[in-house]
């Protein structure tokens, strides 16, 4: 009883973490499903747009246009990691790799050499704040967020039936293809990694918001965090959610997921020094699945033309 | 009127796999020509469609279609002139988009793509009416993923969008050699329909001597990176299997 008590009282908390992690998540969704491409940029962009968020906001910005900046410091950070591929041919992977490592040290100077700094609820007025999560007013920033991810969802659905948005899904899935088709596909690469480290900011500077801080190390994993909520989500509503937009909402819904359980496993005891572990564990199964169902049934067509 | 004037491309220079693919090799296509090419294996056919298409740079010479010289220009460039089949039937289509969307994207070819929507109401109806030319039934699974149609129906619908906006020059690079005899004739009589009726200048690769034969006014033999026979008009229509073959042992 007392467990489920605290797990209760815990929800909000782990559904607004959710939320703010289903905004990267849909970064990494249009990196890794739709660019098909695994960016791992963002483990550095999501402290940058924390990072430059918080300081303008202790600048004394307002903090919607400080998270306009945020947005534009991950833009920038995938432009660099697009260029990297693009114009120099350096493999995705390591093109990623590449700028998140120079992304540590821009951090730490975006947050004048401290490895942390805070933004008080006290003193700002944040968009979001962990604070009111349990309260039942308009400052809960489960309101904020709910139509924060609307709006963008709805936004993204749009834009990806755009010309130019149908452009960027022929790249991520037959260049050829696309490169006949007139599509400029170095272009387009380019564009999907900004947009996908610009979402990914953006959740940066609303989670360093939340928890009142932001950490140098904030990003440490986000990737697979973001591949976590994009697998849960495909693997549980994957069947059903066939549109674009529902196939986002899926992957928001995986985030949200994705951090009750870790609220669960956490109030079941577990040592938080292991999270990332069970995590990586959790997506590197899941990841597997597609793979041994392949060799699963190729073995059993195999013996099924045997017994013929 | 296409121009290659003297194109080489030499793979992998300086090393020991150093392979001269094309060797000087100059050709003149004139509008509404429909040229068949022939050649033995590594002959340096696919070369020559992959350098008219710009995959790669020619090392030397130029590529002139209708007066605009191609030599320079990028691969994603030169597609708004150019419609392309591929012999891989994998290559030339979007497997994760749906019909309409992968000929919504050809009817755009080398179009300045915007912000306005990637496909509109009236596209389904022209599309519906463009798909049931195929006879393959495509026209009411408009909105399958293409990735899950057969080789065949995929190579004739990336030869639907290597049409619909009319090219100025169309490449067919063994384009029904994945395919099993029925669906490969089928492919081609479609293909064959295709360019007559819109008198499209068309450059097709086949192993098939009787196809080469049988198809298109003009038939050319590359070997060693060079074309080495042109026979057009009534005297390719004269050609038998029998002199093809002869002419391949003779090189
Ligand atoms: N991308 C490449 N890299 C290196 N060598 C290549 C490349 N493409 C073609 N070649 C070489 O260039 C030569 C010509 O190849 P090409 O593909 O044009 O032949 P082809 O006439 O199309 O033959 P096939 O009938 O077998 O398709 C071959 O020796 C081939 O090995
Ligand atoms: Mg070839």
């Amino acid at each position: 009883m007392n467990l489920l008590g605290a797990l209760f009282s815990a929800l909000p908390g782990a559904i607004a973490q959710g939320l703010v992690w289903g905004i990267m998540a849909i970064g990494v969704y249009v990196t890794f499903r739709i660019l098909d491409i695994a960016d791992l940029t963002v483990d550095g962009s999501l402290a940058t747009g924390g990072a430059t968020c918080v300081m303008l906001i202790r600048l004394g910005l307002n903090p919607w246009l400080a998270l306009l900046c945020a947005v534009a410091s991950g833009v920038i950070a995938g432009l660099v990691t697009g260029l990297f591929i693009t114009k120099c041919g350096i493999p995705p992977i390591l093109a990623g790799i590449l700028t998140q490592l120079s992304l540590y040290s821009i951090n730490l100077r975006i947050m004048e050499s401290k490895s942390n700094q805070a933004v008080s609820v006290d003193k700002y007025s944040l968009l979001a704040s962990q604070r009111y999560v349990r309260d039942i007013s308009i400052f809960n920033p489960l309101v904020l967020l709910t139509v924060m991810l609307l709006i963008l969802m709805i936004l993204l659905y749009l834009f990806f039936g755009t010309e130019l948005g149908s452009a960027i899904r022929a790249t991520g899935t037959n260049q050829n293809m696309a490169r006949a088709q007139g599509i400029n596909t170095k272009f387009n690469t380019v564009l999907g990694l900004m947009l996908s480290n610009g979402l990914v900011a953006m959740s940066g500077a609303i989670l360093a918001q939340y928890q009142g801080s932001a950490d140098v190390n904030m990003g440490r994993g986000a990737i697979v965090i973001g591949l976590a909520a994009v697998i849960i989500g495909e693997v549980l509503f994957g069947k059903v959610f066939r549109n674009f937009f529902l196939k986002m909402l899926a992957v928001v819904l995986g985030a949200v997921i994705y951090y009750i359980v870790l609220q669960i496993v956490l109030q079941l005891g577990l040592n938080t020094n292991d999270l990332k572990m069970l995590t990586a564990i959790l997506v590197a199964i899941f990841l597997s699945i597609p793979y041994w169902k392949g060799m699963l049934d190729a073995k059993k067509a195999g013996a099924k033309k045997e017994v013929k | 009127m296409l121009q290659v004037n003297s194109i080489y491309k030499t793979f992998n220079p300086g090393t020991v796999n150093e392979r001269v693919a094309l060797n000087g090799l100059d050709l003149t296509l004139n509008d509404g020509d429909f040229v068949t090419v022939i050649g033995g294996n590594g002959a340096g056919k696919s070369t020559l469609l992959n350098a008219i298409a710009g995959t790669f740079p020619v090392d030397a010479g130029s590529i002139i279609l209708d007066g605009t010289d191609l030599t320079g220009l990028a691969e994603h460039k030169r597609a708004k002139y150019l419609g392309r089949v591929f012999q891989d039937p994998m290559m030339g289509t979007a497997p994760t988009m749906q019909i309409v969307e992968n000929l919504a994207l050809a009817a755009r070819r080398g179009d300045k793509r915007g912000l306005k929507w990637g496909i509109t109401k009236d596209e389904y109806e022209k599309y519906h009416e463009m798909l049931k030319i195929l006879e393959l039934g495509l026209e009411d699974r408009m909105t399958t993923k293409v990735g899950l149609l057969s080789g065949g129906q995929r190579q004739a619908l990336t030869l639907l969008m290597a049409t619909l906006k009319k090219p100025q020059l169309l490449l067919l690079d063994e384009h029904t050699a994945a395919l099993d005899p029925k669906t490969a004739a089928k492919v081609l009589e479609i293909s064959d329909k295709v360019v007559k009726k819109n008198n499209l200048t068309t450059m097709m690769i086949t192993h098939n001597m009787k196809d080469a034969i049988n198809f298109g006014n003009r038939l050319i033999m590359v070997e060693d990176g060079k074309v080495v026979m042109d026979v057009s008009g009534e005297e390719k229509k004269k050609l038998t299997v029998a002199q093809l073959i002869e002419a391949f042992s003779n090189i």
